[in-house]
């Protein structure tokens, strides 16, 4: 009888060892499973339960978190909710989040590994830390200046610093309160069926996610083709182009919105934004060499700042008749604000593109850096002597140009216009662009680039569109960058 | 004798000493009662450390009564220390911490869940539950003073085991299972208590016939050849009618209990390896009729094939998948006392996925801890049957340690979702005041069993068997009074 205790605890033994192998499956091998179900209510109740990190623009909080004492107990607020849209965007119990909400979650809600002091440890429990802090680049007073100066109108917005790539201010408009999404209740259903009903599509952040054709700002790409190909050595001789000028293959007659244009030199014809020279320009140079640039520029090319930017776009292979058009910014070429920004920008500082960034540095609860985003420069676009005849092709075009309305006193201002036809027989109202920066006396670079977008201008198709709806919001937020 | 006063043989390693031909003098044994008493101050230790984390965890500051429940705990532990002390000095050490942990760490869960459920507290009753169980844990130490003093009223405990459990039916059923009797307030479990005066006729009977059931030959099945039917017939009865009660009461876990119960014991007493093919068989066919004819069984076999059904269905996640959502959540050291959401289970939290908290909170590490409670307790309790050397108290032993290793497998295996879910209480965790009062008479039974075991006895007893006893495996003869310590020591 004793061997047969001894089996009999034995089998209980292997029992036992069964159900510790059969706690391993379930809580080790299935575990990431099980937790990711979607009917698993503990990931939303854990990551509700504590406040959220803040977003913060210059030591400013974006948003904050409202004890509901309900299941979900902490919901996002925004104090000043549309203005930082385009920045924060939203963080919603029923709909996700997007943008730095997205990007930076695991900071703001806690699990980020960074945040726990002993990072194996953190792994292991898998515990939850306090939400930590994302900085931002975005300077209160320039991202207010954007804002009034969009004033609702559909369009967007974007600052940078040329030297470093900060993005100063990023706007899209009409934006939306985020708050209004935070929760789950009805009401928050409610808004989110209105957003998306909304024709004037509010969600849409136009700043990164959305692609517009870039008109008559795209010259400046075509321009440094131009010059660093040496199709152009003197911008001040005659460039020898007919007015109108046929396009390449074709019947088409491409004309001007401008007078003075036949034969125009480079200076004279990016100042009046003359169609027929860069039409020309364009095919001279070649498919190649206008797609190298706008590829160095940040063309065809996703970006994450770390919010996603939607690639801009320049085809590469095209006829010549498509490449004359696309050098004055038609055919199928297509930017985001941000990249006609960073072209600006690149200018800017001297033909040294620098990746744009949003996110200063990542903080843990009590404002501990664990993370700081340095500046990152691409392969020089152009020679610094190219880029110093572009500003000046910049400033002329604000000075006696289409750009005049950014002018600001004391201030060195370079800009180009632009408007883009859109629309089946370009029936819509146009788009107006305008693109700039502006230099301080006595300073290295200039402080702050600009690219404004605004769609329906109510303005002609004349090309001083761009100059007369988008440049005196670029002003606005020049003046914001350097007081 | 000679060899051992020799010097050289002196020298040799125990383990040949032990193969002499004479067994050395026993030597004292310690009785191990400061053992228990350190290992009781631990187990009090832990739960206190328990039921600080719970209310640190739930209202960020220690609970008021810790000290007043601190006390009352110690002075419940020193109590059954006592009357172990004075009334079975030389019992396993082990068995009475482990016990009191497991059903500590229990009450702390329970109380952990009375936090989300504010409606409907559970934890009161079950401490009040729970020292009256170390307070029948006493009073059988000092009542019961030989536990073959059980065996001549084996026949009655079956006959009350019988009509404890038919007494539901005259009771209304309460979530489709009539398992419950309700006095006045009371609501009592009767099933429960029905295991433990079963265990006893079933040791006391298989103890007397073990040999006809082994070795007496009657009628022949094919190639299976049974016991005479006068042998077979009362037992085989005792457990048919305890099965057939339980399948009228919709209580499966219990059934698979008993049935489980009834071939391990069969098999310990028998050695018959013929029993448990049987026994599997049995339990097989039994299992298809079942979940053939009960929709409820049907359904349990449903969930445990797969668990997220509702999900797909759209009927959001059934018990069995939050009960695997809870274990999952918990990981390797879980979400710690207090800071998990096992609440989602929703019904019968408290009770029969009490497990699933602890995996949550204490991750698979306490998990682990407690699974490894339960098999020393276990082993503890086989240990007891081995060092035995009387059947009737070997049988019981062991019948008492299949108890909670079944009990455990079962529940345990169900809401891990390695077998179909069948309801069950898992000893000394889950809430239910029947069961935890049975587990405590469970223990000191074990108690009074270990001190008979481990008590040094010079002169041989009257031997209670008196068939001739010879263990096939050893082939040594059991004269009644083995040496005290031989068979213990071989235990691995």
């Amino acid at each position: 009888m004793i061997r047969n205790t001894r089996i009999a605890a034995g089998c209980s033994l292997l029992l036992f060892l069964a159900l510790l192998l059969g706690a391993a499956r379930v809580q080790v091998l299935k575990a990431p499973e099980y937790d990711a179900n979607p009917a698993n209510r503990r990931q939303a109740l854990e990551r509700y339960a504590q406040p959220r990190g803040d977003i913060y623009a210059a030591g400013r909080r974006l948003t904050g978190s409202t004890d509901t004492r309900q299941g979900l107990r902490y919901e996002r607020s925004y104090p000043d909710g549309r203005r930082y849209a385009a920045v924060t965007g939203f963080a919603s119990q029923l709909y996700g989040s997007t943008l730095l909400e997205d990007t930076e979650d695991g900071i703001l809600a806690g699990t980020d590994p960074r945040l726990a002091p002993l990072p194996l440890w953190g792994d292991l429990t898998r515990g939850r830390r306090p939400g930590g802090q994302v900085h931002t680049t975005v300077v209160p007073a320039v991202q207010k200046a954007a804002f009034r100066g969009l004033r609702g109108r559909k369009g967007a917005v974007v600052a940078l610093e040329p030297a470093t790539g900060r993005v100063l201010a990023l706007v899209s408009s009409p934006g939306y309160d985020p708050a209004l999404l935070s929760g789950n209740s009805p009401a928050t259903t409610l808004a989110w069926d209105r957003f998306l009903a909304d024709p004037a599509q509010p969600l849409l952040n136009r700043a990164i996610r959305q692609t517009y054709p870039p008109g008559s700002t795209f010259k400046v790409i075509t321009a440094v083709a131009a010059l660093e190909s040496g199709v152009v050595t003197d911008v001040d001789a005659p460039t020898r182009t007919p007015n109108p000028y046929r396009l390449i293959g074709s019947t088409t007659l491409l004309r001007n919105e401008s007078s003075g244009c036949a034969d125009a030199p480079l200076r004279e014809a990016f100042a009046q934004s003359c169609n027929t020279v860069f039409a020309k320009l364009g095919a001279t140079v070649g498919t190649a060499r206008i797609v190298a640039t706008a590829e160095a520029f940040g063309f065809n090319e996703g970006l994450e700042i770390p919010s996603p930017v939607l690639p801009s776009h320049v085809s590469t292979r095209m006829d010549p008749a498509q490449v004359a058009l696309s050098a004055i910014g038609q055919y199928d070429t297509r930017a985001t604000p941000l990249q006609m920004a960073r072209v600006a920008a690149t200018v800017a500082a001297g033909g040294r593109t620098m990746r744009p960034y949003l996110v200063e540095r990542l903080a843990d609860a009590d404002g501990e850096t664990v993370a700081r985003t340095r500046p990152e420069a691409g392969e020089p676009v152009m020679s610094p002597g190219t880029a110093a005849l572009l500003r000046q092709l910049m400033i002329d075009a604000v000075s006696d140009g289409t750009g005049g309305l950014a002018a600001i006193d004391g201030v060195t201002v370079g800009g180009k216009t632009g408007t883009a036809q859109h629309g089946v027989d370009n029936s819509e109202r146009p788009y107006a662009w305008f693109i700039s920066w502006a230099q301080r006396p006595g300073t290295a670079v200039p402080e702050v680039a600009v690219a404004v977008v605004v769609e329906d201008a109510e303005a002609d198709r004349a090309d001083i569109s761009g100059g007369g709806s988008a440049a005196p919001i670029a002003r606005g937020v020049m003046r914001a960058a350097l007081r | 004798m000679t060899t051992a006063t020799d010097p050289a043989e002196a020298l040799r390693p125990p383990g040949r000493a032990r193969r002499l031909a004479t067994p050395p003098p026993p030597v004292p044994r310690p009785r191990r009662r400061g053992a228990e008493l350190l290992l009781l101050a631990c187990a009090v230790g832990v739960i206190a450390y328990g039921y600080a984390a719970v209310g640190h965890a739930t209202s960020g500051a220690l609970p008021a009564d810790l000290v007043t429940h601190l006390g009352g705990l110690a002075a419940l532990a020193l109590t059954a220390h006592l009357v172990v002390r004075l009334r079975a000095p030389c019992a396993d050490p082990v068995l009475l911490p482990v016990a009191l942990l497991l059903n500590g760490l229990g009450l702390v869960l329970i109380h952990r869940l009375d936090q989300g459920t504010p409606g409907d507290r559970a934890a009161p009753a079950q401490l009040l539950w729970s020292a009256l169980g170390v307070v029948l844990f006493a009073a059988v130490l000092v009542v019961l003073r030989d536990h073959r003093d059980l065996r001549p009223r084996a026949g009655k405990y079956a006959f009350t085991a019988l009509c404890l459990m038919a007494a539901p039916i005259l009771f209304p059923a309460v979530n489709g299972a009539r398992i419950w009797i309700r006095i006045g307030g009371l609501s009592l479990q009767p099933s429960e208590f029905a295991k433990v005066l079963l265990a006893i006729f079933f040791a006391s009977y298989l103890a007397a016939n073990r040999h006809a059931l082994t070795f007496t030959r009657g009628p022949r099945i094919r190639r299976l050849l049974l016991p005479p039917w006068r042998v077979l017939g009362p037992i085989v009865a005792v457990w048919g009618i305890s099965l057939a009660l339980l399948i009228l009461e919709r209580d499966i876990g219990a059934s698979l209990l008993f049935f489980s119960l009834f071939v391990a014991m069969l098999y310990v007493a028998t050695g018959r390896a013929g029993w448990l093919a049987v026994g599997l068989l049995l339990a097989a066919a039994g299992a298809a009729a079942v979940g053939a004819l009960e929709p409820h069984v049907h359904t349990r076999v449903a969930d445990w094939l797969s668990p997220f059904r509702g999900i797909e269905e759209g009927q959001g996640p059934g018990q069995l998948a939050q009960s695997l959502f809870a274990f999952a959540a918990g990981g390797a050291l879980g979400a710690g006392l207090g800071q998990g959401h096992s609440l989602l289970i929703g019904f019968a939290g408290k009770s029969d996925f009490i497990l699933a908290t602890a995996g949550e909170e204490l991750g698979i590490a306490g998990l682990t801890a407690l699974f490894l409670l339960y098999t020393i307790f276990v082993a503890r309790g086989y240990r007891t049957a081995i060092a035995l050397g009387e059947p009737f108290g070997a049988l019981l032993a062991a019948g008492l340690a299949a108890i909670i290793t079944l009990q455990v497998v079962v529940i345990a295996g169900g809401v891990l979702g390695l077998i179909p879910l069948t309801g069950m209480v898992t000893p000394f965790l889950a809430q239910g005041g029947s069961s935890v009062v049975t587990n405590w008479v469970i223990v000191a039974l074990l108690v009074r069993l270990s001190d008979e075991a481990r008590t040094p006895r010079e002169a041989s007893r009257p031997a209670a068997d008196p068939a001739p006893r010879r263990d096939p495996a050893r082939g040594t003869p059991a004269d009644g009074s083995p040496a005290p310590g031989t068979p213990a020591d071989g235990t691995p």
